[in-house]
């Protein structure tokens, strides 16, 4: 293959993996290094620079969209981003130690995760009524709009999300993804911030957290401008497009799809990774 | 104009909104020109990353990079808008340490310090090579 047709190619996949990523609300992240690696036969650390940039630009990209809708919370958002962009930064440093056997075989088990959380019914978390004194003092309850007004909510268990945000950004630093799936556990299920809220805030800090990781990337060699130009080409425009039509697509069974296009990526990732073939 | 009341979350966030919509633009507008050239130049060139080999050497590094790409080679100018695309988000967190300054915050002044200082050390350090 020479170059002209490896950058049509992959620009052509990353389109799809943005446009689908969008549509179902799970990021294109996630199918993007497994593509790159099983298809194109693409050393998995080149992949994991190239998808950690296409998540920023993405993420910025929808971010700016959500922050007017005034779901997203900045200070939530800026105070958990001290534990991802650590975790990233050491996510990073890890993927030059771990072997790409080991990175297959996580990537695999967080591709089987991330399938199973977007295929459940997020259970609605109910705002503490009891107000967290961590919390109150860094000022993170606030409002939402909702059709019946403006909707109070407090947070709890700020310790425990923290924890868990570390983790969400040593995954991403590693594996090049969002981890978008790992940071709404965090906000949702840890710190009872209502789900709009945290998929929103969440979105937010995906940029912020790549771009700790990306760093040490670029500085590595670990980003090929040759393959990062038409995977951060074509993820931006498909998630641009995907934007567009999701307002008039019926997104649940799509999501099945995409659920069970992941499952099968997650397995051959494991199984790639076992027989030496990444 | 500067005054305490104006800098209210709200537009604190429309205002991020449209920094990160340009720096996006900014970059992809770079990578896409660097692209053509890119591939105008080596289209016919066989590739090849499934051998990893902590390429490009020389575009690792801010110098080097702005280097290649004032000297219009088309990889050099695709890792300048990279460069961007990784700044943007910086640039975000540098905006919020100002505006919770100017929120009297200083709670969050201190949180957005550390968010940036981390970020400032990941771009800026060197790390080392394969």
């Amino acid at each position: 293959m020479n170059i002209l047709e490896f950058t049509i190619l992959v620009g052509l996949g990353s389109f799809s993996a943005g446009f689908l990523g969008a549509l179902t609300g799970l990021g294109g992240g996630v199918v993007l290094v497994p593509m790159l690696t099983l298809l194109f036969k693409v050393d998995i650390r080149y992949a994991v620079g190239a998808s950690l940039v296409s998540v920023i630009a993405t993420s910025s990209g929808a971010a700016a969209a959500y922050l007017k809708d005034g779901f997203s919370n900045i200070r939530i958002g800026m105070f958990l981003e001290i534990a991802t962009t650590l975790g990233a930064l050491l996510g990073a440093y890890l993927a030059a130690s771990v072997s790409t056997t080991v990175i297959g075989i996580i990537f695999g088990l967080v591709l089987l995760y991330s399938a199973y959380s977007s295929v459940r019914t997020p259970p609605e978390t109910a705002g503490d009524d009891q107000l967290d004194d961590l919390a109150t003092r860094l000022n993170m309850n606030g409002t939402y709009p909702s059709l019946s007004g403006p909707k109070h909510y407090n947070v709890r268990r700020v310790p425990a999300g923290f924890s868990l945000m570390f983790g969400a950004g040593a995954l991403s630093g590693l594996l090049g993804i969002g981890s978008g799936a790992v940071k709404v556990l965090a906000m949702d299920q840890a710190m009872g911030v209502p789900f709009k809220v945290s998929t929103t805030t969440s979105n937010f800090m995906i940029g912020v957290t790549a771009a700790a990781s990306a760093g040490v990337y670029l500085s590595r060699g670990y980003i090929d401008p040759g393959l990062a130009m038409p995977v951060m080409l074509g993820v931006l425009a498909g998630a641009m497009t995907g934007a567009r039509v999701l307002a008039r697509t019926k997104t649940q069974q799509l999501r099945w799809v995409f659920g069970a296009v992941i499952v099968a990526l997650g397995g051959e990732m494991i199984y790639g990774a076992l027989t030496g073939k990444i | 104009m500067f005054s305490k009341a104006d800098w209210t979350d709200q537009k604190l966030e429309v205002i991020i909104a449209n920094l990160l919509r340009a720096g996006v633009t900014l970059a992809a507008a770079l990578v896409l020109t660097g692209g053509l050239v890119f591939v105008i130049r080596h289209g016919l060139a066989p590739a090849n990353y499934s051998v990893f080999a902590g390429r490009p050497a020389d575009l690792r590094h801010w110098g080097d990079i702005l280097r290649a790409a004032l000297s219009l080679r088309g990889r050099g100018i695709i890792q300048l808008g990279l460069l961007f695309l990784i700044a943007t988000p910086v640039a975000r967190v540098a905006f919020a340490v100002f505006a919770f300054a100017m929120e009297r915050d200083w709670v969050y002044v201190s949180i957005s310090a550390v968010v940036l200082v981390v970020l400032l050390y990941s771009l800026l350090a060197r790390h080392g090579g394969v």
